[in-house]
């Protein structure tokens, strides 16, 4: 069973978010990483670009197959995880703490679920 | 609605992962995941349960003519108890399958094909057969296993009688004992691997995939799914059909020459490769000098031209790299040559690495 946290927020594509320092912080679930598998490879946008809330902002292949990471918002990319450049493997590892992008100067957010909604959402998906 | 090999219960408890393929359902992995699973068979030892293959088999005085006339390679004087690869072409030179053939007896021959192509397989031997050779499909009556991996030797050796088990590469041993059931062990696989493929009855399938579990633990032997099985084949650069090589695609430009001879008086497909001669695009290595993993299907560029496209590619877990197989133009093909592969929309820089990447030492 994946793990899901009752602080962060999630949308139906697998991605979770939350508010930091002015900031949305964007990332990939569990559940998302187990589907996945092992993760090889994750193709982040530039610093300073922009992202569109429903639009994919990066790709993330695992030994099996690529997928698209959506973003919840519309906003400019304020950072990007560069360590998982490097080291993709820590999103199987540490999901929650491997986040890829910091969001600022957020136009627009995309309808979010809280965590039993998404568990809803998983468990539907896990049939 | 996908069939279950005799090992779907097994592969549940075992907690794999299952996706349909090629009309079963089998696991594409297990909890320990693709690179672990990976790197046990490139270092310990991995299981697979490969009972979705097709075996057909020829018996008859004319059945060694029947597979000369089907299959590109000879088995003209092929020893008993060896193995040998071949392709089966159409009229013009394209490949139907590529497939192993088992020699049992002067009259009595085992070909073992691709589970996608078994039905097609089957229709396209029975419609050419020569008279007094049969074939029929035991696919249903056959479960396979592979035990791959440089430990492989010393787990089979637990189980089965040393003078039984088959030493050398493409060789196979009929009717061997393992824990007391009786098996087919080959010493072939799809891994670059040393390791045996064993052929038994379905309802043995389940107790021999227990005893080899066991007696592979203590050599760090663990289960292996479809994931696993075809990163390592790409590793090894070991062709599959309906990627490096289809109906559209000749073995000559497969890279297949060891398995075609031309010089045979006659097999179906002959005079379309010998007319084509020398073949225009040929089957290369990759290997991604840039950031991105290629899949198939992608174009590549040299000079911004495109020359070809990638039939296979995936992140190769022991070698940690990206690598692909590409068809390109023959006059491209030269290794270290400099190209870029369109992934997605965007130019990753890669270049052209002799085959296999990886080679067992």
């Amino acid at each position: 069973m994946s793990e899901i946290l009752k602080e962060l927020k999630y949308t139906p594509s697998h991605e979770w978010v939350k508010e930091e320092d002015g900031l949305t912080v964007v990332g990939l679930s569990d559940f998302a990483q187990n589907a996945l598998g092992d993760i090889v490879f994750i193709n982040l946008p530039e610093e300073g670009s922009e992202v569109t809330a429903g639009e994919a902002f990066a790709d993330v292949e695992s030994v099996k197959a690529v997928s698209d990471v959506f973003s919840p918002v519309t906003g400019v990319v304020a950072a990007v995880n560069e360590e998982l450049l490097d080291n993709p493997a820590l999103v199987n590892e540490a999901p929650y703490e491997s986040w890829l992008i910091k969001v600022s100067d957020v136009s627009e957010t995309r309808e979010l679920l809280d965590a039993d909604a998404y568990g809803e959402v998983c468990a539907a998906e896990e049939d | 609605m996908e069939r279950k090999t005799p090992l779907y219960d097994v592969h549940v408890a075992e907690g794999g992962k299952i996706v349909p393929f090629a009309g079963y359902l089998l696991p594409i992995q297990y909890a320990s995941g693709v690179i672990r699973e990976h790197m046990a068979v490139r270092q310990q030892a991995g299981l697979f349960d490969v009972s979705h293959m097709g075996e057909i088999l020829f018996t008859g005085p004319t059945a060694l003519d029947t597979l000369n006339h089907l299959l590109t390679n000879d088995y003209t004087d092929m020893p008993l108890g060896r193995v040998r690869y071949g392709v089966m072409c159409n009229p013009s030179g394209g490949v139907i399958d590529d497939l192993v053939v088992y020699k049992f007896g002067e009259q009595t021959y085992l070909v073992v094909v691709n589970a996608s192509n078994r039905e097609k397989d089957f229709a396209h031997m029975s419609a050419n057969l020569l008279p007094d050779t049969k074939a029929e499909d035991i696919s249903d009556k056959v479960a396979q296993l592979a035990l791959q991996g440089p430990a492989a030797p010393q787990i089979l050796a637990k189980l089965a009688a040393p003078e039984q088990i088959p030493q050398k590469y493409y060789t196979a041993a009929a009717h061997v004992g393992v824990g007391g059931i009786d098996c087919m062990v080959s010493r072939t696989g799809y891994t670059g691997e040393l390791g045996y493929e064993l052929y038994t009855a379905p309802e043995n399938a389940a107790a021999l995939w227990k005893m080899l579990r066991e007696a592979g633990e203590e050599f760090g032997l663990i289960p292996c799914g479809l994931g696993a099985r075809d990163t390592l084949r790409l590793e090894a650069a070991m062709p599959l059909y309906g990627h490096e090589m289809d109906e559209t695609i000749t073995p000559l430009e497969a890279g297949l020459d060891f398995g075609v001879k031309l010089g045979k008086s006659e097999f179906i497909g002959r005079e379309a490769l010998v007319s084509a001669g020398k073949p225009s695009r040929v089957r290369v290595g990759l290997t991604v000098t840039g950031r991105g993993i290629l899949r198939e299907h992608q174009s590549v560029f040299l000079n911004g031209t495109e020359i070809g496209a990638t039939t296979s590619g995936t992140f190769a877990p022991y070698l940690n790299k990206a690598v692909a197989m590409a068809l390109v133009s023959a006059g491209c093909a030269e290794v270290g040559t400099e190209v870029e592969v369109d992934v997605r929309g965007r130019r990753v820089p890669a270049v052209i690495t002799p085959l296999p990447f990886y080679k067992r030492a």
